[in-house]
């Protein structure tokens, strides 16, 4: 057996765009390559339209990817097998307000699931398991029949989280589940996340473009940028000792919550935006707006090596 | 002596809903010195963008200040008519928005926009107003002007439209910028050029600068005085070191406590408890009181003044007063 839970092999996934009369591809991912650890917390992070949340939604083939495979627990997904896949692979969305059926009540959004892969023998069952669920999560077992606008971003987030432990999966790709959470509740979302995977060994991909925050919770960060990814590696080294200049420049970018540290951080501000996906630069993406380039990155595209310890960079300057 | 450009007094604000009144803003004091930047922090929902709004008098339809002034070079702008709050906008005192995206106006170029500004403000006609507003665009680092004032916000980035909002702002060189999470719909890398766009600016042109977020990180970096909001109310103010390493009200430091830093990430997280403050029902006592740990009877039922902690440094908690740190007067 391998130490991986989820490894994803050159995953693609393009999406046709209209362009007059021909239909072109956006190469949202174009090749992203990674394994993920049994019970670690992999963060990916990159700037909006880097391809993020497209990898994580094609690795649960919520979109059927283009190319690439992913293999769970030593098996392939398949269009064939995905249902039953989504027994152990599960996922948090960033927006609780749209991510919630309002016509539904906290005690059925939580119970889908359960009702989707038939895990329960009667209704008392459903119901002790529903209850369970909303304690783990910290929800009052008063509020099963409320339905979800009655309760705060905060809560709506927990009944999000419970929906996708029902089925007590091994993986859950948590697509940018603080966003849109006030800065006093975060933090009780970030800790549920770790007390959930100490007490029940779940792995993450955790997707978010607060880079703080990613640190915080992951053992490990990839970063992306358009559609490939540009590193990988361990989140101390990451944030300690970023190679690529992409991931150099995001670092620096932070704002670090403390004066003293923040009017002396030196930033490396980048020119220029993301290009568009449907017109990428030839050689590594990141060329267009990197201080490094040579005539080579016009030419090839680097491929991620292995700068040792496991932390693989895309870059042929670095 | 530094100059006292805008000072707002005892501010009050509220909407008029069908659920009832919401006091929005609650007796809210604060001065702008020239060249000032003040940071004012608080979540959704602590009056933090109401208070701007009410400066500017762009408020929705249901919302009025019921009480309170705001002087600008010692004039009342809330005496000022319709006609004389024109003038002031956009002259006096800019705003910018979040979200770029929506702020603009889709079906006029970016020219158009500008020019709009330049030519009520000022006394510039024709080629003028033309050449100022490539001018403005040139100076907030857009490369080719000439060719994007022909263009609509649609063509281009979310970056760009926010540096287009800002040129709009300083086209008529106001005296007082506010930025209304300027950089929230924003991408860290493209934040921190906007960021370090406004900084540059106000070195510049020498305008102060009001900057209304939630994001720490961005006060931190660009604030020299910070005015923590909570339920409508000045929770804490004082210099940017004073509250971001003495910091003396409970919610200042439970919301310090609760945020990534960088530098606890081995330690858990020490989140604030409960959920955010309903403003339709204010709490009798301190607005945080129903969320803070080391509330005390006194806390339920009178709201704390604000006390000097030392002359950087002002906290509106009861437990400043226990500990005897909090002075009427210095």
């Amino acid at each position: 057996m391998s130490d991986y839970l989820v490894e994803v092999e050159d995953l693609k996934m393009y999406y046709p765009v209209r362009a007059g009369f021909k239909t072109i591809p956006a190469k949202a991912v174009d090749g992203v390559s990674f394994k993920i650890k049994k019970g670690e917390t992999l963060g990916l992070v990159g700037e909006s339209g880097c391809g993020k949340t497209t990898v994580g939604r094609t690795m649960l083939h919520l979109y059927k990817p283009t190319g690439g495979r992913v293999i769970f627990d030593g098996e392939e997904v398949t269009e064939q097998n995905i249902h039953q896949m989504r027994k152990r692979m599960q996922m948090v969305f960033q927006d609780p307000y749209s991510s919630l059926n309002p016509r539904m009540t906290v005690e059925d959004i939580i119970g889908e699931p359960l009702d989707v892969h038939h895990l329960y023998a009667n209704r008392n069952e459903r119901r002790e398991r529903i209850l369970e669920l909303m304690e783990t999560v910290g929800l009052n077992a008063e509020h099963a029949t409320r339905y979800a606008h009655e309760f705060s971003g905060g809560q709506r987030q927990r009944i999000g989280i419970a929906r996708a432990l029902a089925v007590k999966p091994d993986f859950i790709v948590c697509d940018e589940p603080v966003s849109a959470l006030d800065v006093s509740i975060q933090a009780q979302v970030i800790n549920m996340f770790e007390e959930l995977q100490e007490k029940l060994g779940v792995t993450y991909l955790f997707i978010a473009h607060d880079l703080l925050v990613v640190h915080h919770i992951s053992d490990r960060i990839a970063v992306m940028y358009l559609g490939h990814m540009v590193e990988i590696g361990d989140a101390d080294e990451i944030n300690n000792n970023p190679l690529h200049p992409y991931t150099q420049s995001l670092i620096s970018a932070v704002p670090i919550p403390d004066p003293k540290i923040a009017r002396a951080q030196k930033r490396i501000v980048l020119e220029g935006d993301v290009p568009s996906a449907t017109n990428k630069p030839s050689g590594c993406p990141f060329r267009t707006r990197c201080r490094f380039a040579t005539e080579q990155c016009a030419a090839e595209r680097p491929e991620l090596t292995d700068r040792g310890n496991g932390h693989l960079v895309a870059c042929w300057n670095k | 002596m530094s100059e006292v450009l805008l000072s707002v007094q005892n501010l009050h604000t509220s909407f008029f809903t069908d659920n009832g009144e919401v006091r929005a803003v609650n007796g809210v004091s604060f001065d702008l010195d020239r060249g000032e930047t003040l940071g004012i922090v608080g979540e959704s929902g602590s009056g933090k963008s109401v208070t701007a709004y009410s400066i500017m008098q762009i408020l929705a339809d249901t919302a009025k200040i019921t009480e309170g002034h705001v002087l600008y070079k010692g004039q009342d702008l809330t005496t000022w008519d319709h006609k004389q709050m024109s003038s002031f906008r956009g002259k006096a005192c800019s705003i910018i928005f979040q979200d770029p995206m929506t702020s603009l106006n889709p079906v006029f170029t970016v020219g158009n926009q500008l020019e709009e500004a330049i030519k009520l403000h000022t006394n510039r006609k024709g080629d003028e107003v033309k050449a100022r507003a490539v001018e403005m665009l040139e100076l907030v680092g857009i490369n080719e002007p000439e060719r994007r004032v022909k263009q609509y916000p649609f063509e281009l980035s979310g970056g760009m439209r926010q540096r287009v909002m800002i040129a709009m702002a300083l086209a008529c060189e106001p005296d007082i910028l506010i930025a209304d999470e300027p950089t929230t719909a924003l991408d860290v890398t493209i934040q921190a050029q906007i960021l370090e766009l406004i900084q540059d600016l106000q070195k510049k042109l020498g305008m102060a600068v009001i900057l209304v977020t939630h994001d720490l990180g961005v006060i931190a970096q660009l604030c020299d005085n910070i005015v923590v909001m909570y339920g409508g109310r000045i929770c804490e103010r004082g210099t940017a070191n004073e509250i971001f390493y003495n910091a003396k009200h409970e919610y200042t430091k439970g919301l310090l406590r609760s945020i990534p830093t960088g530098q606890n990430l081995n330690s858990k997280l020490i989140p604030i408890g409960g959920t955010p403050i309903n403003m339709l029902n204010l709490p009798k006592g301190c607005a945080f009181c129903p969320r803070c740990d080391a509330a005390m009877k006194i806390c339920l039922s009178e709201i704390p003044d604000e006390l000097w902690i030392n002359e950087n440094h002002k906290a509106a908690c009861w437990m400043n007063v226990k500990s005897g740190e909090g002075k009427e007067e210095l």
